[in-house]
């Protein structure tokens, strides 16, 4: 018995344990969103930046709630997501910083083709919420505290309305990613808010289409920040910071502009412009 | 009916086209697993085994505890084992999290009960029929543990390929202490979630089609192996 052990068992466990340190290479780790990550644009860019500097960079994709709290911890060097106000929480409470923001793109409601509340072409996004709410017409929230969550209650507190009265209703939380929620709203024929670059890489559509959109109140702007490296001294903070300054650089900012999906672009960096006030 | 053909067409060209990335995940997805049963047969078999043999206060309770945590959450194990290795946690020194490595750890927590459980179930058995023909080489319950183990061999690679499919399947503990990340944690079940919440509805069932066929080739191998040795042995 030692000796099937010692020939077949032992070389396996050895092998499989010994891979990860021999594959052992220069990396930092970066807590993202879905967004970044689903729509393709760090498949993108990163290939880019770990040609530049020889760093690898590793992705762990998560609502931006999620994402924040796993810098929080001290899991990830670098946090890239999209809540201004919970960002800058983080970063006066002393999890890191400073918060410099990348680049932007905006949100969409989509909805069935058929439109039972009519909101197509509203210029206007709160009306197209109070239209939603007073037909009692199905709309997925994400529920997951997630960047586009947060804008979604934004927005509902921007048209006067608290959702919260029609939940299990017609307002029905789904607390997951943008993909699944999106893949519920088709399949339920509901209306839903999404960001761009999501909605443009997702391919179970269905009957959904983009009925609002254009609004300057439908802004998504993305931050980046460095983990507080007194407070977590494992963090690689010169490596990390390599990544965010090449991020803001021409060189980033050029990466990110040129990601496009059928000749349509994305993200639109805005490193060298004060943010605007959204 | 077109997205059902459309997976299967697609998963044979992911399997014949011998995808680079695919085979990276594949190569992960094998490696991890095998790894969570070994690590969690070196302790789940003689723990099962001694279960099976050995009787004192509270083993009753013991067993009930075991088969019990054979419905533990793939979410929940991997919730503790994230709490568990985050820098924050207690282990965080090791830097493990997000790693290869806490993935078998969390494969191997969430099965271990597995393996042990069903070791005793398949060993008390045999126990019952041995007990008298041991006691009478003056062989204790201890030392009945590794006779136990070798004679049920055959028996016992059942109940290994039970733990590796529960390992290979299990989407929630992989997810969560791994995070997913492209070319170092990405396993079969965590494309697949991706892919599935990405809306690309046939390659996740591609993905899915290529796992089961993996699955499928570990338990033939296994029973062909099984085969082999029992005529070797017979």
């Amino acid at each position: 018995m030692m000796g099937i052990f010692r020939r077949g068992v032992l070389p396996v466990l050895i092998a499989a344990f010994a891979l990860p340190a021999l594959a052992q290479e220069r990396s930092i780790t970066v807590a993202s969103t879905t967004s970044t990550e689903q729509s393709g644009l760090f498949g993108h860019i990163l290939p880019i930046f770990t040609r530049e500097a020889g760093i690898a960079v590793r992705v762990v994709a998560l609502g931006t709630g999620q994402a924040l709290d796993v810098g929080r911890r001290g899991d990830a060097d670098v946090v890239f997501v999209h809540d201004r106000a919970a960002e800058e929480r983080f970063v006066t409470e002393g999890f890191g910083g400073p918060r410099r923001h990348v680049m932007f793109n905006d949100f969409v409601i989509t909805g069935p083709a058929a439109d039972p509340a009519r909101i197509a072409g509203l210029g206007d996004t709160a009306e197209a919420l109070r239209r939603i709410a007073a037909t009692r017409a199905p709309f997925i929230s994400r529920g997951d505290r997630s960047g586009t969550h947060a804008a979604e209650l934004r927005l509902w507190q921007l048209a006067g309305i608290d959702p919260g009265s029609g939940r299990g209703q017609w307002y029905r939380e789904v607390g997951q990613g943008m993909g699944p929620a999106l893949n519920t709203a088709a399949a339920q024929g509901a209306y839903i808010l999404a960001d761009r670059a999501t909605w443009l890489s997702f391919r179970n559509r269905q009957d959904q289409r983009i009925l609002i959109g254009g609004d300057t109140r439908l802004f998504n702007q993305y931050g980046v920040m460095l983990v507080n490296a007194q407070r977590h001294p494992h963090v690689k903070a010169a490596d990390g910071q390599r990544f965010i300054d090449w991020l803001l650089s021409p060189a980033g900012q050029a990466a990110i502009a040129s990601y496009r999906i059928n000749g349509e672009q994305l993200f639109f960096p805005n490193a060298d412009k004060p943010e605007p006030v959204s | 009916m077109g997205d059902l053909a459309s997976a299967f067409r697609t998963a044979l060209g992911l399997i014949l086209s011998l995808d680079p990335a695919v085979l990276a995940i594949v190569t992960l997805s094998l490696r991890v697993s095998l790894s969570a049963l070994v690590l969690a047969a070196l302790i789940g078999l003689p723990m099962g085994a001694l279960l099976a043999v050995a009787r004192f206060p509270g083993r009753g309770s013991v067993i009930t505890l075991i088969n019990a945590l054979m419905g533990l959450p793939p979410v929940v194990a991997g919730l503790l084992i994230y709490l568990l290795l985050s820098r924050s946690g207690p282990l965080g020194s090791f830097g493990l999290l997000f790693t290869p490595s806490a993935m078998i750890i969390a494969q191997a927590v969430l099965i271990t009960p597995i393996l042990a459980a069903l070791t005793r179930q398949v060993l008390e058995g045999m126990w019952e029929e041995y007990a008298e023909q041991l006691r009478s080489f003056g062989a204790g319950p201890w030392r009945a543990v590794p006779t136990l183990l070798w004679d049920g061999r055959f028996m016992l690679l059942t109940v290994l390929l039970a733990g590796f499919g529960r390992a290979a399947a299990e989407v929630g503990a992989v997810m969560v202490v791994g995070g997913n990340i492209e070319g170092f944690t990405r396993v079969m079940t965590t494309a697949i979630a991706l892919e599935t919440s990405k809306g690309d509805l046939p390659l996740a069932l591609a993905l899915g089609v290529v796992l089961m066929a993996i699955v499928l080739g570990v338990n033939a191998l296994a029973q062909g192996v099984r085969g082999i040795a029992a005529r070797w042995a017979g």
